[in-house]
């Protein structure tokens, strides 16, 4: 055998050996190769359908690795500067919810931001541990949530010494780091567990000038959306563990819920992105910078649009901007985020990632090239001219803060009660909303309801923002606790 | 020897010309660029392995993108030419005296020069002291210009490739803001016959219908292009490309063509019964 380097991809040259063999199969996927589904295999092309293969002796088994994938784990691992990695194949969001699920139970305390994603919600209506909300600062101008700030973080430890475990954006859907390095440090001193939600965070383990990654700066897990900026396939992620974490205690978890028939897409897809990145990150995220600075210039050179960037810095819940973001707030040409969004969408067959009341998001990654910013640019160029409006009745205002009534796994099981949604103000609520993207909650099980909160789910809901969780599609009423 | 150059109208069909030899091979940070001699087209140039154009029906393209706007509006002073590295439509214009000015704007120098070495034909007037050349994205360019020109020709290689941002809404409304008040947008159009190109085409009028008050598109019949037929658009934000056709003022200029008449002017508009409906199906 070869030595293990970053120069392999076991997984991938595992399939690629396997493919050689040429082995009759009698096992499943009952396609066969693609034989058995021809219409799925004109789609796809033959070379994908051929690589989607059960888990067996010569490609290893993704619930208990011990030869190609354990490989592949181990130089993921080496790559992300990580005691172990483990390759994920329900997203991120199951990275999340295992990370997690690995580090508190029922009744423990967790202490993370409001605008974690919803998947760590998930976790918590999971395992019943309690949720110890430090509010994000909020930037009033752009109407963004912020970064942790240290001294809140402190306060929240202070107040609940017995929380287990601290969780950390990094960097939130925006960008915006909070100081990482201080937080573990806190963290750690007071016997707490370190996780990170690096679902946008790929790209800090191998570009420069860029925030530090959760491994470096000594986090106990992360979850890393590879996926996103790293260029796998969707649904593939990565979790990440510190010397701290026992490997066997977090496979158990992960093998809780992830499924036993891996997909060989997938985790080849991570093997050989991981590749990529370990021999060519530095200069691919090079050039992903350069690209959106470019955006940047030249979209705070049209007028109206102002596309933040590092200046925002305050040391404290900004402690450290992620430049591949292009984040645009569009308040002052009279136009809110998602207004922009559609535009952008439906008059010139433009997909960004995101829009919200007062921003949008244009996700620039290893695979853009200059024109493609270039009709961006000028697409939002041409929204200004043509439907730019003069400024006002815009809600800049998107943080509301939580009030937790009750744990979100006790509320979420809870007996319930549907009320048209005016009628909720007071109550308890037993379900998530969601305003989506960026999918941060609005509300979430086992929170109390308030005015406040009502009218800002109709004020999103008449901007077009896509409102999601609650059993009533339309949000016309939501869940409540009976008798509470 | 049996040397031939190919290339793939659709999956399906396939256009031969037979080569004498290569003249030409480089490639750009752009595409790639192709030169090659034939015996019955002359010097001919491909991007990507795409024909561009060749020295037998060039005049066809060029007259017909140039001419056509320029007998209906009464009073271009600036012209602005997007992509035409080749240096036809700018041979075109240097015919018009009264034409002060005329910006080209072409993303890939190597075009140009490959075309000033290669095909003098139509590379022949770019020292015209009236001609200014910028090397960057026209997309980019546009979007710095206001109320500027006269007349804008969009010569585009297809919306496949570099060209692609030329077809869009942002490029076309970008150009409605670069032109004045009576200015006139002519761009390479498609073709309609093969699918793929037809829905090209369609999409591109659509996006111009909604960016122009006026918008209509004439054709032309060019050999080497798929199918052979061909489409201009004619965006415009007062003049009618045929109710504002001055034929006396033009045929008074005395130039010389090969295939541009008035008469033909006016039949160009009349469009095939499944072109008008293709168009009328995006308006």
């Amino acid at each position: 055998m070869k030595k293990l380097s970053q120069e392999r991809a076991p997984i991938y040259e595992a399939l690629e050996r396997f493919r050689k063999m040429r082995v009759v199969p009698f096992d499943v996927p009952g396609h066969k190769r693609g034989r058995g589904n021809p219409e799925l295999t004109a789609l796809l092309g033959e070379n994908c359908v051929q690589m989607d293969v059960n888990s067996m002796k010569p490609l290893d088994n993704l619930c208990h690795p011990i030869s190609v994938i354990r490989d592949a784990e181990k130089l993921a691992a080496e790559a992300f500067h990580a005691a172990h990695a483990f390759l994920m194949v329900g997203g991120t969001t199951s990275a999340v919810q295992s990370m997690v699920l690995s580090v508190v139970k029922r009744g423990e305390k967790i202490i993370l931001p409001r605008n974690v994603h919803r998947s760590v919600m998930g976790a918590l209506v999971l395992c019943g541990a309690i949720p110890i909300y430090v509010n994000p600062a909020c930037d009033e101008k752009l109407g963004i949530p912020l970064g942790m700030s240290v001294s809140d973080v402190k306060k929240a430890i202070e107040k609940h010494p017995d929380a287990k475990a601290v969780l950390v954006n990094n960097p939130t859907y925006y960008g915006i780091c909070s100081d990482l390095r201080s937080i573990v440090k806190l963290a750690h001193e007071n016997n707490m567990l370190c996780l990170a939600d690096e679902a946008h965070g790929t790209h800090f383990y191998f570009g420069e000038n860029l925030p530090v990654s959760a491994m470096d700066a000594g986090a106990d897990m992360a979850a890393v959306s590879m996926h996103k900026s790293g260029g796998s396939l969707t649904q593939s992620s990565l979790l990440l563990a510190g010397p701290a974490m026992t490997e066997g205690h977090v496979r158990q978890i992960i093998n809780l819920t992830q499924t036993t028939s891996g997909s060989y897409l997938l985790l080849s897809s991570l093997d050989i992105s991981r590749r990529n990145l370990a021999l060519r990150g530095k200069e691919s995220f090079a050039k992903v910078i350069d690209l959106a600075e470019y955006a940047r210039t030249e979209i705070n050179a049209i007028g109206g649009y102002y596309a933040f960037s590092k200046e925002l810095i305050n040391g404290d819940s900004i402690y450290d901007f992620d430049v591949t973001k292009l984040s645009v707030n569009t308040l002052d040409i009279g136009l809110a985020g998602i207004e922009v969004y559609d535009l952008l969408r439906d008059e010139y067959d433009i997909q960004i990632e995101f829009g919200d009341l007062g921003n949008i998001l244009a996700y620039i990654s290893i695979g853009d090239r200059i024109r493609e910013i270039e009709r961006l640019v000028s697409a939002l160029y041409e929204i200004r001219r043509r439907f730019s409006k003069s400024k006002s009745n815009l809600m800049s205002h998107e943080y509301i803060d939580p009030q937790v009534a009750v744990s979100p796994q006790e509320a979420f099981y809870a007996d319930k009660e549907s009320l048209p949604i005016r009628e909720t103000e007071g109550r308890v609520c037993s379900e998530f909303v969601m305003c989506y993207p960026p999918g941060i909650p609005i509300l979430a099980p086992g929170e109390k309801i308030t005015k406040e909160i009502l009218d800002y789910i109709e004020y999103a809901k008449e901007k077009g923002c896509s409102m999601t969780g609650p059993e009533n599609p339309d949000i016309e009423r939501l869940n409540v606790l009976k008798g509470v | 020897m049996d040397f031939w150059f190919s290339e793939k109208h659709t999956p399906n069909v396939k256009i031969s010309i037979r080569i004498d030899r290569q003249l030409y091979s480089g490639k750009s940070e752009f595409q790639r660029i192709d030169v090659f001699d034939s015996p019955e087209f002359g010097r001919f140039l491909t991007l990507d392995g795409y024909m561009m154009l060749t020295e037998k029906d060039e005049f066809i393209y060029h007259e017909m993108i140039t001419h056509v706007p320029m007998a209906v509006h009464p009073n271009v002073k600036k012209v602005l030419v997007i992509g035409a590295g080749d240096g036809g439509v700018i041979r075109e214009l240097t015919k018009y005296h009264d034409i002060e000015q005329i910006d080209m704007v072409e993303i890939d120098p190597l075009v140009v020069e490959v075309c000033k070495k290669y095909l003098p034909q139509t590379a022949c007037r770019f020292d015209d002291e009236r001609v200014n050349i910028y090397y960057e994205d026209g997309l980019r360019f546009v979007r710095f210009h206001e109320n500027e020109y006269d007349l804008i020709i969009v010569d585009s290689t297809d919306p496949f490739g570099p060209g692609e941002g030329l077809f869009t809404r942002e490029f076309y409304g970008n150009c409605f803001n670069a032109l004045k008040e009576d200015g006139i947008m002519v761009n390479q159009h498609e073709s309609p016959f093969y699918d793929e190109d037809a829905n090209a085409c369609q999409r591109a009028h659509k996006r111009i219908v909604e960016s122009f008050p006026i918008s209509r598109v004439y054709q032309a019949h060019i050999p080497t292009y798929p199918s052979g037929h061909w489409l201009f658009g004619f965006a415009s934000k007062k003049y009618h490309p045929l109710k504002d056709l001055n034929e006396v003022r033009w045929n008074m200029r005395g130039l010389s063509c090969n295939y541009y008449t008035t008469t033909l002017h006016k039949g160009a508009f009349y469009l095939p019964a499944y072109v008008e409906e293709l168009l009328q199906d995006v308006e």
